[in-house]
């Protein structure tokens, strides 16, 4: 495919990068004026919620604004943005197009809550590239084609092809782009107090006015922009916290000495006898709930009356009491009764197991018991390594973006800068869990409970899934088995860790947005240009006249994005079991026939078939049988253990929600100290506060999402799983 | 088109190039893995324990410098066999 809209390549290519450089530094320039604009406002008393909304509607202005400026009709323009985006700036696209949501804010709370291996994900996101660069970007490049189904169709030949490679690509983009939409709807009404609808929708409407109206084009260039705001974002509190705690601005080389005192630090936590006594404590709630496991019906007895009597205390304390809790419990049968209360037992017992446990050692490579348990942990990680890999090797909306290159070479440079432009956040985000971890531990543990850190009460008052401090050996000082928190609460809450004004938490929260708009931007143009380009235009009619062509996609893309927020305001499960369902369905349908495509001459059509069908088929089947697929209807089509992938709704709107029930026996049962069910005061707690409305909804939760062991309530994911 | 013979060794060359950093890529990712307890408890480097080193920084940077140094390495390979598509700069 010659270059199309570049008749005087040798010209208007340089001038292009030279004004793109131009164009992007004064961007670049304008963001960080825009900044001090509102530090110095906030000085003068401007209020947090003006300060989101700035961020808010400022930046998806600003995106909108790009869009706009990049319209276009013209076909080779809206598919691969003319095939004239240099490398450097492709990889910087390609950056913000690859780090979603759970990127930006999971990351560095996964490796908080599960220190060596969280790292799975780090090794995984990275090197994934390489495959890209080695296997990939410059055959799909050198093929020139629009689409990835485009690619197979050429390469095998055939309609067949075109139509599985339509299937897998839109299968895998849609999951991840609901991720993605989640995301935004959650940091939106964060970051403005927004409900999470409106944050849905006020985030969508950015991203539609730039892909529809200028596709890859558009795309392109807003998610240079994007990148820019994000890593500007992540970067910002890591530096701070880092001249904090190893006196050099650039701790991401230094951290290895926090590092250290961290370890100290544990150790002198695990050996702490009043730490001791609280995990004692813990130790002794999960024998009883284990004996309660034994005696099911003497237990059931006992919980009905706890709930009984929570009711009537609730109704007396005139709270706002779930009416469907008490009712959903007597309404049961006792044999599904029994069924469940043992199944969420079990959940409870090995929450409060993981609480009884001392603090695991930060750096320590799979942990476990024995050596059968370490070197299950092992095979673990390197699964995890694998599926994601081969993940990020095979999602369309990635290898599209080398298509836009203006050569071959271009495209081995873009895999290159793409590598280092994630880099930079990927190797920040360990350093960051190191630093908040090691700031928490010597800083919040031991603090007197009279006296908690400002930032931790106010995250604790605002949403006690993300921080919960209750004093259970009633001493006063707070010990660290009395803290509960939730992953995402490192990124969200290290501006005020590190004592940075609140401009700084805008500016992660506008940083979050960007990377979850930009991969929602991505996919929902994969998925509308699949749709238009390969099962419209090359199997339904090959005459479409290409002004047809460019608006049946744009027409799309609205009808994706409308389905996937339609499908998002359903909230189902979280963010990462989504993006890993992506991976998984991308890396077992695609990779193998992309990469023998191009390197083994006799791979032929029905063999690319008959591989991608069976690689998306094995997949789903093993994500229907083993995860309540879709989060909604699934456990009614096949026996599952419902409550995986924790997700949490706000009561009220979940009368036929099967997920709900057997969590919210969990929690009540748990409610003398264990699950905090949120409706129902935990005696003693001082934090547990009601969580408010769908805005402090479901963010992204651990445990559970990485398909641990532990598969119930965000509460109990996190017992299980913080240290 | 038809392939000559240049094609064709400029086609190997591009494999052993490729099985290479593959190579490099496996030892880093998965052999360090699986050696990673051993690693940690082996040394330490700028403060780290070796694996933790590697899984979070070290193995990074190492992709990095692979993806580079392909992307050089074919880009004289290219202009060598003449097929490369000429400077659009």
């Amino acid at each position: 495919m010659k270059e199309i809209s570049n008749e005087h390549p040798a010209f208007s290519q340089s001038t292009f990068n030279r004004n793109l450089k131009k164009y992007y530094t004064f961007y670049t320039g304008g963001f960080i004026v825009f900044l001090l604009a509102l530090a110095v406002a906030e000085q003068m008393g401007m209020s947090r919620a003006w300060i989101g909304y700035w961020f808010l509607f400022a930046t998806i202005g600003l995106y909108a604004g790009i869009g706009w400026m990049t319209r276009t009709t013209d076909v080779a323009e809206y598919y691969v943005a003319g095939r004239r985006v240099p490398s450097f700036f492709n990889g910087m696209a390609t950056g913000a197009d690859w780090m979603s949501a759970a990127s930006f804010i999971g990351m560095a709370g996964t490796l908080f809550l599960s220190g060596f291996d969280g790292l799975a994900w780090v090794m995984g996101w990275t090197g994934g590239f390489c495959l890209v660069a080695l296997f990939l970007a410059p055959y799909l490049r050198k093929f020139g084609q629009f689409t990835i189904p485009d690619f197979l169709a050429e390469r095998y030949g055939g309609n067949i092809v075109r139509f599985m490679g339509v299937i897998c690509a839109i299968t895998c983009s849609f999951v991840y782009v609901v991720a993605q939409i989640y995301g935004v709807g959650l940091i939106v009404s964060r970051m403005t107090g927004l409900e999470f609808g409106v944050g849905v929708f006020v985030g969508l409407a950015g991203i539609l006015v730039c892909a529809m109206l200028g596709g890859m084009r558009a795309v392109t260039w807003t998610q240079v922009a994007q990148y820019i705001v994000l890593i500007i974002a992540y970067l910002t509190p890591v530096v701070w916290l880092g001249v904090k705690h190893t006196g050099i601005p650039v701790p991401q080389f230094a951290y290895g000495y926090t590092l250290q005192k961290l370890g100290d630090v544990e150790k002198k936590i695990t050996a702490d006898p009043k730490e001791m006594e609280v995990r004692k404590i813990f130790a002794d709630r999960a024998a009883a709930g284990r004996a309660a496991l034994a005696a099911p019906d003497k237990s059931y007895a006992e919980g009905k009356a706890k709930v009984e009597k929570n009711l009537a205390d609730l109704k007396a304390a005139n709270a706002p009491a779930d009416e469907d809790r008490g009712g959903g419990e007597s309404g049961c049968g006792l044999s599904r009764e029994r069924e469940r209360r043992a199944r969420c037992s079990g959940r409870r017992e090995a929450g409060l197991a993981a609480r009884a446990a001392p603090p695991r050692p930060h750096a320590q490579a799979f942990p476990g018991k024995d050596e059968a348990a370490q070197n299950t942990a092992r095979l673990n990680f390197i699964g995890i390594v694998f599926c994601m890999m081969f993940g990020t090797a095979a999602l369309p909306h990635i290898l599209m973006r080398y298509y836009t290159t203006p050569s071959v070479q271009e495209a081995r440079t873009s895999v290159f800068w793409s590598l280092v432009c994630i880099f930079l956040l990927y190797f920040t985000a360990p350093c960051l869990a190191v630093l908040a971890k090691y700031d928490m531990y010597t800083n919040l543990v031991g603090s007197s409970f009279a006296s908690l850190p400002a930032w931790a009460s106010a995250w604790a008052k605002v949403d006690p899934s993300l921080l919960s401090i209750v004093d259970i050996n009633k001493d006063g000082i707070v010990q660290l088995a009395e803290i509960v928190i939730g992953g995402d609460l490192i990124v969200l809450a290290t501006p005020e860790i590190a004592g940075l004004p609140y401009v700084v938490s805008g500016l992660v929260a506008a940083g979050g947005l960007a990377a979850a708009l930009s991969t929602a931007d991505g996919l929902l143009l994969t998925i509308a240009n699949a749709l238009a380009h390969d099962f419209y235009y090359k199997l339904i009619d090959p005459t479409a006249s290409t002004a047809k062509r460019v608006f049946l996609s744009k027409f799309l893309l609205v009808c994706a994005a409308i389905t996937a927020a339609y499908v998002t305001s359903l909230k189902p499960g979280d963010i990462l079991f989504l993006v890993g369902a992506a991976f998984s369905l991308g890396a077992s349908s695609f990779f193998p026939c992309l990469v023998m495509g191009i390197f083994w001459k006799r791979a032929s059509k029905w063999g690319a078939i008959v591989g991608m069908a069976a690689g998306l088929g094995i997949c789903v089947y093993y994500m229907v049988t083993r995860y309540p697929f879709f989060g909604i209807n699934m456990p009614l089509l096949v026996r599952l253990e419902p409550g995986i992938g924790g997700h949490v709704r706000p009561a009220g709107e979940h009368d036929h929600d099967l997920h709900r029930e057997p969590a919210d026996a969990c929690a009540i049962e748990g409610g003398a100290g264990a699950g905090r069910a949120r409706a129902l005061p935990e005696p003693g707690g001082r934090y547990g506060g009601q969580r408010s409305a769908d805005s402090l909804g479901p963010l992204i939760h651990d445990k559970a999402r990485f398909g641990g062991p532990c598969f119930c309530r965000i509460d109990f994911c996190w017992q299980g799983d913080w240290r | 088109m038809e392939l000559s013979a240049k094609h064709h060794e400029y086609w190997r060359k591009n494999l052993v190039i490729t099985a290479i950093l593959f190579a490099v890529w496996f030892v880093f990712t998965f052999v360090e893995i699986w050696f990673a307890r051993e690693l940690n408890s082996s040394m330490t480097f700028l403060g780290f324990p070796l694996a933790f080193y590697f899984s979070a920084q070290g193995s990074l940077a190492i992709y990095v410098a692979l993806i580079g140094i392909y992307a050089l390495i074919m880009k004289k390979l290219d202009k060598e066999y003449g097929v490369d598509e000429g400077d659009l700069e």
